[in-house]
């Protein structure tokens, strides 16, 4: 990395602030990373090649993607409904809600795992409700997506509130003494300005449930090709030894994961591209 | 203002706090009254178990070093990103929030494909009887990983907002970079700072999918709370599972609630 510094640039501690920040990444972040990526090639690429044909991983793949699109689809409408309530609506107790709503980012995925599990098991408060209805949530897919949906809601809401706490109200008020019905006033004024960051919500959610561990195993019933999530998959391959079979799964989620990232970082950029030229116009 | 119809109001805040109830809160209600099944008495003596005042040093431990570790450097990373302009800037950016985007199992492979048995020093470490993987250090190489990002990321965009004139003040006073941090920077940025190590904290107690790939459960002795948490409810002790959930649960919600005030108050402090 080159740094190349500004001629203005007279404040102390550069070097040693440069020095600590290298070592600090490089030791935590960027080496055990370029383990995980050099790996699978070590012993040639046959390994990765046949590691690519194991149909258990794609059935695993499957289910974390399906799932976790899922999971941030059902979260995108909740999030909103959660997002707009605290930005527009006069809501007692606002300050404990919005505190709450990041409550699934800072419960341990375990306590979260374990309490899901007994909420939604055949003789839990939601899931005896619903086996009375013949449904079964517990130790089937659609626990999965339960699981996920707690874990992934607080990235639609907070992706979407800062955006819709720059909206003026006035805009839809406009749209509708406009003679626009509720349903086209949502349509064609309130969603356009809000659609990019419930996408980057969305992926953020996705981004993150895809690669979650601890939340689902408890609830999911981990059959191999019907409820076995991928990170799961990677935690068998290595009580098996399969380094190389973990790794290659491991690989295939975290790309997944950076291209949603990635995808999320340009959104960001349009979107503050285009507010800051809608201000200054 | 645009005021919604009274009407219009109430439904909206009936539907939010139905969502909230249902989704946030019943699960946390559900753990208090599965820790308090057998009574206050029971879930106490659950605690103090053995394996169970194990696994909540270990994660004390774990927690305390992690929490050094990324505080120190991230308000390094912060200052270095936030105070100088130099090429390089973003990708040093992206690479500290990079572990937010990586699964905790994988950041926990990843350690084992360097200490592991089969992994790059495996075979050097064993032969010089020096144990990282499925011991103490493994588990702290995995809570730094995923609680990296959390003190960088919360300071940057405050001191990005600081700008540098406080510091090129100082420097011309005379302080040197100790002094002009401790004394200028982080005394500004000292919600932020506190925000930014409760969720690290927060993080690191709570951390399972990485320590559970390079911990080895040995209860009383590799396990920390939440890989405790596993082994106690797949052994149907629901009440002792619950009650440390609780605990960790009770954990989480104070952190959650500090960080709110905190963010309210820098928030109005800036603006």
């Amino acid at each position: 990395m080159v740094f190349c510094l500004r001629r203005r640039d007279g404040l102390p501690g550069l070097s040693l602030s440069i020095a600590f920040t290298l070592v600090w990444i490089g030791l935590i972040v960027v080496l055990p990373l370029t383990a995980l990526v050099l790996r699978p090639w070590q012993d040639g690429g046959g390994v990765m090649l046949r590691a690519l044909h194991d149909t258990r991983m794609y059935a695993a793949l499957r289910v974390s993607f399906g799932c976790a699109a899922l999971a941030a689809a059902i979260d995108v409408p909740l999030g909103l409904l959660l997002a707009w309530a605290l930005v527009r609506a006069r809501l007692p107790g606002r300050r404990a809600i919005d505190a709450l709503i990041d409550l699934p980012f800072a419960l341990p995925t375990a306590v979260t795992g374990i309490t899901l599990a007994t909420l939604y098991g055949p003789t839990g408060w939601i899931g005896a409700l619903l086996a009375r209805a013949g449904i079964r949530v517990a130790y089937t897919p659609a626990g999965i997506v339960v699981a996920l949906m707690f874990v992934g809601l607080p990235f639609i809401v907070r992706a979407v509130e800062p955006v819709l706490r720059g909206l003026p109200p006035e805009l839809e008020e406009a749209g509708l003494l406009l003679g626009a019905s509720p349903v086209q006033n949502f349509r064609r004024v309130i969603l356009p300005p809000l659609l990019p960051p419930l996408v980057a919500g969305f992926s953020l959610a996705f981004a993150r449930c895809i690669g979650e561990y601890g939340s689902v195993i408890f609830i999911a019933g981990n059959q191999p090709f019907h409820s076995e999530i991928a990170p799961l998959l990677i935690v068998v391959r290595l009580q098996e030894y399969d380094y190389e079979g973990a790794t290659a799964i491991a690989l295939i989620l975290l790309l997944s994961a950076l291209v949603c990232m990635t995808g999320v970082a340009a959104l960001r950029r349009r979107v503050s591209r285009g507010l800051v030229a809608r201000g200054a116009a | 203002m645009g005021e919604p119809s009274r009407r219009g109001n109430a439904v909206l805040v009936a539907a939010t706090y139905l969502t909230v109830l249902a989704v946030l809160v019943l699960p946390v209600v559900l753990v208090m009254v599965e820790a308090l099944r057998a009574g206050l008495g029971a879930a106490w003596r659950s605690l103090l178990d053995p394996d169970a005042l194990s696994a909540i040093r270990l994660t004390l431990l774990v927690t305390l070093v992690a929490t050094i570790v990324n505080t120190a450097g991230g308000i390094m990373a912060a200052w270095l990103v936030t105070k100088y302009r130099f090429r390089g800037r973003g990708v040093l950016v992206a690479l500290i929030e990079l572990p937010i985007s990586v699964s905790p199992v994988i950041a926990g492979l990843v350690w084992l494909l360097l200490f592991g048995r089969q992994g790059w020093w495996g075979d050097w470490l064993d032969r010089h009887h020096i144990q990282i993987a499925f011991a103490t250090p493994g588990i702290v190489l995995a809570t730094l990983f995923v609680t990296f990002p959390y003190v960088a990321r919360t300071l940057m965009p405050f001191m990005e907002q600081q700008g540098r004139e406080a510091e090129e003040a100082a420097f011309l006073l005379g302080a040197g970079f100790w002094r002009t941090l401790w004394r200028v920077t982080l005394p500004d940025a000292r919600w932020a700072l506190l925000s930014g190590i409760l969720l690290t904290t927060a993080r690191a107690i709570g951390e399972f999918g990485a320590v559970s790939v390079v911990s080895g459960h040995i209860p009383g002795l590799t396990e920390t709370m939440p890989l405790h948490i596993e082994t106690l409810y797949n052994g149907y002790q629901t009440v002792a599972a619950f009650t440390m959930a609780a605990l960790l649960a009770l954990i989480a919600m104070a952190t959650v609630l500090l960080r709110s005030f905190l963010e309210h108050d820098f928030r109005k402090g800036s603006s």
